[in-house]
């Protein structure tokens, strides 16, 4: 399966989603780095929103408009201080109406 | 914003903070909860299944308002492997009594509810409002929040964490670690909506019947994990779930499994036609009893998932959430009763009664579980999967060849693939940790 192909699946199921954005705050933020560790590597593929993604120097970047606040990220890049991680602004975010 | 100082706050509208804040506020204590969320639940995923008897000793008559899709006669539980699967399943229509006791239920709607019983029953709610840090005092006892809202701290006796498994504020006050990646999986779910009728169709069931299917095997690509599939009366959940740690080493993406599992010829047709409405991802605790944290200090209780209570292996969480955010308030009204301060040697009560209760004898009875099932992912969820399917196959096709080489050809591809040593340590580590 491309990456193509992929990517544009999960945009289709997050457009299913309510998001209230809160604009120019986002709540994760990744360290710069030189080169992402192997976990900073992984969330380019397991974050289930696709937030993160190389750039064209090989590092990781995020968008975290689609996030589900799952915390997946969190639990695997946090403690070493390779992500800053924090809750959207109360109400903001996504709001599932199912959950 | 608020000058009231209050017996209790609770962090988190979820199933334990609901529990929690109902018992409270309905013994006459001041109670303030707070909410990130827009609305209680708008945050919140689960399968989900909702067990009765937890939500009956919270509130008895439930039955008679809250939002219940439908109550469960059958489930089934599928070992799939890439084109089958080999089945049990379990229906009676005992399960349709005055009183059934599963039901499935959709979040949202079923968390607005029970917080409208919780500001009934007298407690101050507040939605929209991130809790940001804790307050404690020189001591170190916790004795009030920050929130994102303007003003200052709000105070209270005793802070209940009912923040769920990506808790902020206990990891960040170093109350308790963050799961570790190999005690948490990351479930992915969505929302398949049908007319009703093609539901009880599909599944044989009448009226409010529901059924459900619990899924392993190579769906989860050798991943410790598992795949559901719960009827509602108009809609179908279905999602999977695998560590996170896992995950992390494989990069297998969440979605594609989760459209590996639709499109898997057994699950294809059941949601043939569905309108999908919405797509979720949550994490579920499953590191079992050795990775619950402290649950009490000064000033402060953890219950529900912020506290690990969840039994990954019967896939249940929100009624150890609400018992143990019942026992919670209970033991805070009796402490409050004795007139004494809410301090790390009183609120030790709570735990005294949460060991008593089903939620660390159940735990504790599969203390050895999340160990075993990670380091064998492979074998439980790719090999024996496999092995079963063949085993079914070669029983079922007739085409001459005589039974007795039918056995024993099945029995050599099991000692092939994992050898009679491996086999034999495999049943017997199974059975010891579920014992
Ligand atoms: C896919 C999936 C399927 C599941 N299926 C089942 C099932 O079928 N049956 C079952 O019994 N269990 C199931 N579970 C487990 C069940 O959902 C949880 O055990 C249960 O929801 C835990 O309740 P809780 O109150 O502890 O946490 P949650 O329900 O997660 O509630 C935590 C609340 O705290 C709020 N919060 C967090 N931090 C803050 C803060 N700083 N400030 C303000 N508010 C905050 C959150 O917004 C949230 O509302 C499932 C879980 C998942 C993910
Ligand atoms: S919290 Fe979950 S959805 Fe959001 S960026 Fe992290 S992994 Fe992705």
């Amino acid at each position: 399966m491309t990456m193509a192909v992929t990517k544009l699946r999960v945009e289709e199921k997050l457009y299913q989603n309510r998001y209230l954005v809160d604009p120019g705050r986002p709540h994760i933020k990744v360290r710069p780095h030189e080169r992402p560790s192997a976990n900073l590597l992984a969330l380019t593929h397991i974050c289930p929103a696709k937030c993160y993604e190389l750039n064209d120097k090989g590092q990781v970047e995020t968008t975290s408009d689609g996030c589900m606040e799952c915390g997946t990220c969190r639990v695997l890049c946090e403690a070493n201080g390779e992500i800053v991680w924090n809750y959207p602004r109360g109400g903001f975010g996504v709001l599932f109406k199912f959950g | 914003m608020i000058e009231q100082e209050f017996d209790a706050i609770v962090v988190g509208a979820g199933m334990s903070g609901n529990a929690a804040a109902y018992t409270m506020a309905s013994q006459g204590l001041t109670v303030l909860q707070l909410e990130r969320g827009e609305y209680p639940g708008s945050k919140n995923v689960q399968g989900a299944i909702m067990y009765a008897d937890m939500l009956e000793q919270i509130i008895p008559d439930f039955r008679d308002d809250a939002p219940l899709e439908r109550h469960l006669v059958e489930q089934r539980f599928w070992v799939m492997d890439d084109t089958s699967h080999t089945g049990m399943q379990y229906r009676s229509d005992d399960f349709n009594e005055a009183k059934p006791n599963r039901y499935t239920i959709i979040r949202a709607q079923f968390d607005k509810w029970f917080s409208r019983k919780v500001r009934q029953a007298g407690a101050t709610v507040l939605c929209e409002t991130t809790v940001t840090e804790l307050v404690r005092s020189a001591s170190g006892k916790v004795i009030g929040v920050r929130t994102d809202r303007a003003g200052g701290p709000i105070y209270a006796d005793v802070v209940v964490l009912a923040e769920g498994v990506n808790g902020l504020l206990g990891t960040r006050a170093g109350l308790r670690k963050m799961p570790k990646p190999e005690s948490v999986a990351l479930a992915v779910k969505e929302m398949h909506f049908l007319p009703d009728e093609v539901i009880e169709q599909r599944f044989g069931l009448q009226g409010d019947e529901g059924c459900v299917i619990e899924a392993a095997g190579t769906i989860s690509r050798s991943m410790a994990g598992l795949a559901f599939l719960y009827t509602n009366k108009e809609s179908i959940s279905l999602g999977i779930g695998c560590l996170v740690s896992d995950f992390a080493q494989t990069m297998e993406s969440p979605y594609v499994l989760l459209d590996n599992f639709k499109n898997h010829p057994s699950i294809r047709p059941l949601i043939a036609g569905s309108e999908v409405k919405e797509y979720s991802a949550h994490l579920i605790p499953e590191g079992g009893y050795k990775a619950i944290p402290q649950l009490f200090g000064d000033g402060w209780v953890a219950v529900g998932d912020a506290a690990q209570l969840n039994n990954a292996i019967h896939r249940e969480g929100s009624n150890l959430a609400m018992t143990s955010g019942r026992i919670a308030g209970e033991a805070i009204i009796e402490i409050k009763g004795r007139n004494q301060p809410m301090i790390r040697r009183n609120l030790a009560l709570y735990k005294t009664m949460l060991d008593k209760s089903f939620v660390v004898k159940d735990l504790m009875k599969y203390k050895d579980m999340p160990a075993l099932i990670h380091t064998n992912s492979r074998n439980f969820f790719m090999t024996y999967p496999q092995l079963m399917s063949q085993a079914a196959q070669n029983f079922m096709r007739v085409d001459g060849t005589p039974k007795i080489e039918k056995e024993k050809a099945t029995t050599a591809a099991f000692i092939k693939a994992r050898s009679r040593w491996g086999l034999i340590s495999d049943v017997v580590r199974l059975a010891l940790a579920w014992r």
